[in-house]
């Protein structure tokens, strides 16, 4: 063996109640290598990590660093055996600059000198490539900085094993090659670096080993350049799964939703969305790509209702009416030649001739409301709120990106969640739980929802559960717009692909698809345009079928963000 | 690191929460919890009564006095009954607020305004209106100005989104002193002591003073427990109490639900006002309510929001009062010792929540099992 081992895992094993996280887990990490976890949601990769780092106690099993057994009871015992961990969700002081926050906590001998600090900070930055000021106060960076702050932190502390939770989710493409450069560094100055992703392409390119965790259990560890894709797909999910989304080509596209000038100041009177405009069409799926926070949850928000609105027009094209003929908006001679062209029918849908009719019998006809035609209504949604807007027969769904926040109750069973739109429908001041119950049911069986019950609180079910009972109740509205916020995120493989599927079938039936995602492959290979926003301002809508992944991440980061201009 | 090793142990117990409970295993922690709650009790009898000093079997008397307290006599069992389900109603007039995450703390004062409203009315019209239509002016008035008592906060709630709990709070003690305003008014001699009123008293069924108003909390129980599980508006108050974004969501106006809960709230309150009104007090003492408003938050609490296990909190919280009267009565002792009894059951029965939503391990119980699975191989 040439390399030495950092870190030795033996037998781990946790329990949550009645769930096995982890189930005698055995691991190996060497010196200067960067090894990849691999794993569904709720597969163990977090548990796994906390217990190296002192959040969770395990169970049962042994630790060992550097050929020593030893116990992690604390952060500050993982910190003395030199392991760090970056989480998923950054605990920064807004006020403070990088450098005060990264020496925060940190015993030293002497007198605090924040010039020596900087001084210090500095040159770990400087040694690993990373770009930093550390008198910046972090108020005033960006994800991708707040994230350097947070790794150069556990530097500072001395770590040689460094975990990081999913530290490409919130990053752009451009942003995540710069990453994967200095950890790159950091490897070949013999730290070891765990890296948990879900995401393959990422762990093909920057990992030197991955080891695959299913269902709490350890299947294997392999070396990246002996395995591929398809190969980590079957070990993560245990079967073999398709990994292609069909996209059709939209047919009969007709503009649905036409938003004009959006702005919108949030509570602090910030512009969260800058004069955003578009259409969307039905039968087509639009993607939203943008960072986290650029505007993407408010811009959906505005659209159902849930957002007061400074300026701008939401404009609702419902699809083809029938409305009777009147001589308002119709001269008699307009009247005469469309019903010769077949444009009228009446309430049976049997088309009207006028053929052989007087005009005075012709004019009797229509006046008497019974020869109809087919129109477009055109409704403007803007500062409606959502119970307005499905009164004027808008069938608009949304997929919120807080599920059990905001699309369903958590402590409501699948019946009584099914009724969240529904249940003001019927006569009484009293609930009638029978449809909501047999939608549940069609939905539990249909989606293949697993739940102990349908009155089980949906709080307790699986993140993929709790998403396919939302996006089943959303879609069982037939809807003529459908708005989707990070539907996938949180779901394990097979889960996504059931979603993808689903909206893929509304747009087959000639839904006007809004799809807000964060995995750029996917929105490429899902939608039939992308529009991207930055900063609350659309930067540029493109063909999917033609835009690659580094044209997106230019988009998604080409203004400066505005709180500099203010400052 | 080596130096570290020696000190490094694992955690006596470390906690994890509980997925769910088996309602069986619930029921049981409970049990337990009251049976140690009684045990405790016990060894402060023990420590601090005189009479169960000297001769120990006398515990026997003092965990019967629990029983004696509301059984021993039908005059006691009836004023169990009473007193009960004057608790119960306050308690479920408090639930629909409750259900909604709107923390009431003002069902002392908004039942104390009923019986004053009821009284008032009682006072100016008794005797100069027929027996009927005063009962029914009287009801009226203890229904308004209960309601106006909880709409006051859900207002202001809602348009500039006070803090609810102090808010209601602080309406106790308006109420109090608008009790006192008026005893000055009504009662010339300023012994602000308001003598019965002739007028206004509800009927005795078949000779029973109490029997109408328990059949009246009965039916309110049934009804509330209806309205708050099978209604639109029960359904409404349930979404906006989980998460208002939600409510918002699916178009529910927030303002209008908690406005519209709290006046229910307030009813109810002046309901439960009326009935001490003209079914028990014929006055109003600054005291009418007696801080059931406050001991019904807990028979709230403890039922789970749920009209049907309040009856069984209701119930427990007074027969512990009761027994700890009858103790202060059968041991000659000062209504202080009751008291502390009462408050160490409560703080068992409150205290097991915590094992029924937590769970312990302890250390070494895993290395046993460990050892189990090796032995299995």
């Amino acid at each position: 063996m040439e390399k030495e081992l950092a870190l030795q895992m033996r037998g781990i094993t946790k329990r949550f109640g009645s769930v096995v996280a982890n189930d005698h887990v055995d691991l190996d990490v060497y010196q200067g290598e960067i090894l990849a976890i691999l794993g569904e949601n709720g597969c163990g990769k977090t548990t796994l990590m906390n217990m190296i780092s002192g959040i969770y106690f395990p169970d049962e099993g042994q630790i060992f660093v550097d050929g020593q057994e030893v116990v992690i009871r604390s952060p500050k015992d993982a910190f003395r055996h030199g392991i760090g961990m970056i989480h998923q969700h950054f605990k920064l002081v807004d006020l403070f600059t990088a450098a005060e926050n990264i020496v925060l906590g940190v015993e030293e001998e002497g007198r605090y000198n924040l010039k020596t600090v900087n001084e210090k900070v500095g040159a770990l930055a400087n040694k690993y490539g990373f770009h930093l000021d550390p008198q910046k106060k972090i108020y005033d960076m960006s994800v991708s900085e707040k994230q350097t702050v947070e790794i150069i932190k556990v530097l500072y502390r001395g770590a040689d094993i460094l975990i990081l939770d999913e530290p490409t989710a919130v990053l752009t493409p451009q942003e995540i090659s710069r990453l994967f450069d200095v950890l790159r560094r950091m490897k070949a100055d013999g730290k070891s670096i765990i890296i948990i992703t879900h995401k393959l392409n990422e762990v093909l390119e920057v990992s030197d080993r991955v080891a695959i965790l299913r269902k709490g259990e350890h299947i294997a560890t392999v070396n990246t350049r002996d395995t591929n894709e398809a190969q980590l797909t079957e070990m993560m999910v245990g079967k073999k799964v398709s990994l292609n989304i069909d996209r059709t080509e939209p047919k009969d596209a007709a503009p649905r939703l036409m938003v004009k000038g959006l702005n919108l100041d949030n509570s602090e009177g910030l512009h969260v969305l800058k004069d955003v405009s578009f259409t969307a069409y039905g039968g087509e799926i639009l993607g939203i790509a943008g960072i986290a926070g650029s505007g993407q949850r408010e811009l959906l928000e505005s659209i159902a209702g849930l957002q007061p609105l400074k300026s701008g027009e939401i404009i609702f094209r419902n699809p083809k009416k029938d409305r009777p003929v009147t001589f308002f908006h119709k001269s008699m001679k307009r009247v005469k030649e469309l019903g010769a062209q077949g444009a009228f029918h009446d309430q049976d849908m049997r088309p009207v001739s006028f053929d052989g009719m007087s005009t005075a019998a012709i004019r009797r006809w229509v006046e008497s409301g019974d020869v109809l035609f087919k129109e477009d209504e055109i409704i403007n949604l803007r500062n409606k709120t959502p119970l307005e807007i499905r009164e004027l027969g808008v069938r608009l769904s949304f997929v919120p990106e807080d599920r059990l926040g905001m699309g369903l109750v958590g402590s409501m069973g699948i019946t009584d969640n099914m009724m969240l739109r529904s249940y003001r429908k019927g006569p009484g001041g009293f609930l009638d739980r029978k449809k909501p119950r047999a939608l549940a049911d069609e939905i539990i069986h249909d989606l293949e929802v697993v739940t102990p019950g349908v009155n089980t609180p949906v709080r307790r079910l699986s993140g993929g559960n709790v998403q396919k009972v939302l996006v089943g109740r959303e879609i069982a509205f037939a809807p003529k717009v459908l708005m989707a916020a990070y539907p996938v995120r949180g779901l394990d493989i097979n889960s996504s692909y059931t979603i993808y599927h689903l909206l893929n079938k509304q747009k087959e039936n000639g839904v006007a698809v809004i799809f807000v995602g964060e995995d750029l492959d996917v929105l490429l290979e899902l939608c039939d345009r992308i529009l991207v926003i930055n900063s609350g301002a659309v930067t540029g809508i493109v063909d999917a079928r033609a835009a690659t992944k580094e044209e997106i991440g230019l988009l998604m980061t080409k203004t400066e963000p505005i709180r500099k201009e203010d400052a | 690191m080596s130096q570290h090793h020696a000190e490094n142990k694992e955690p006596l117990v470390h906690l994890s929460k509980r997925p769910a409970i088996h309602p069986v295993k619930g029921a049981l922690i409970r049990l337990i919890a009251i049976l140690l709650g009684l045990v405790v009790c016990g060894l402060v009898a023990f420590l601090l009564i005189e009479k169960v000093r000297e001769k120990p079997e006398k515990i026997w008397d003092f965990y019967n006095a629990f029983i004696k307290g509301s059984f021993s006599t039908p005059r006691k069992f009836w004023k169990f009954l009473r007193s009960t389900a004057i608790l119960l109603g306050i308690a479920l007039a408090l639930t629909p607020a409750f259900r909604m995450r709107f923390w009431n703390t003002g069902a002392e004062g908004q039942t104390l305004v009923g019986v004053l409203g009821a009284i008032a009315v009682d006072f100016y019209l008794g005797g100069k209106i027929p027996e009927l239509l005063l009962l029914i002016l009287m009801l009226l008035a203890a229904l308004l100005c209960g309601a106006v008592w909880g709409v006051i906060p859900a207002l202001c709630k809602a348009k500039w989104n006070t803090n609810e709990t102090l808010f209601t709070l602080m309406m106790n003690y308006v109420a109090t002193f608008l009790v006192s305003y008026f005893l000055v008014i009504w009662v010339p001699n300023g012994s602000s002591s308001l003598p019965k009123m002739k007028f206004g008293k509800l009927p005795a069924i078949g000779g029973n003073d109490y029997l109408l108003i328990i059949l009246v909390i009965l039916a309110l129980t049934i009804a509330l427990y209806i309205y708050l599980n099978y209604s639109k508006h029960g359904y409404e108050i349930n979404v906006v109490g989980e998460s208002v974004r939600t409510a918002q969501y699916v178009g529910i106006s927030v303002p209008k639900v908690i406005i519209r809960t709290m006046i229910l709230s307030g009813m109810l309150c002046g309901l439960v006002g009326y009935l001490i009104a003209a079914g028990l007090d014929q006055t109003v003492t600054t005291n009418s309510v007696g801080g059931q408003g406050f001991t019904a938050i807990m028979v709230s609490w403890l039922g789970k929001f749920n009209p049907l296990f309040m009856i069984l909190t209701s119930g427990l919280i007074q027969l512990l009062n009761q027994g700890a009267a009858q103790i202060s009565q059968d041991f000659n002792v000062s209504g202080a010792l009751p008291a502390v009894v009462t408050g160490i059951i409560l703080f068992f029965i409150i205290g097991c929540e915590f094992f029924i939503n937590y769970e312990l391990h302890f250390r070494g119980r895993h290395a046993r099992g460990k050892a189990a699975k090796e032995g299995v191989k």
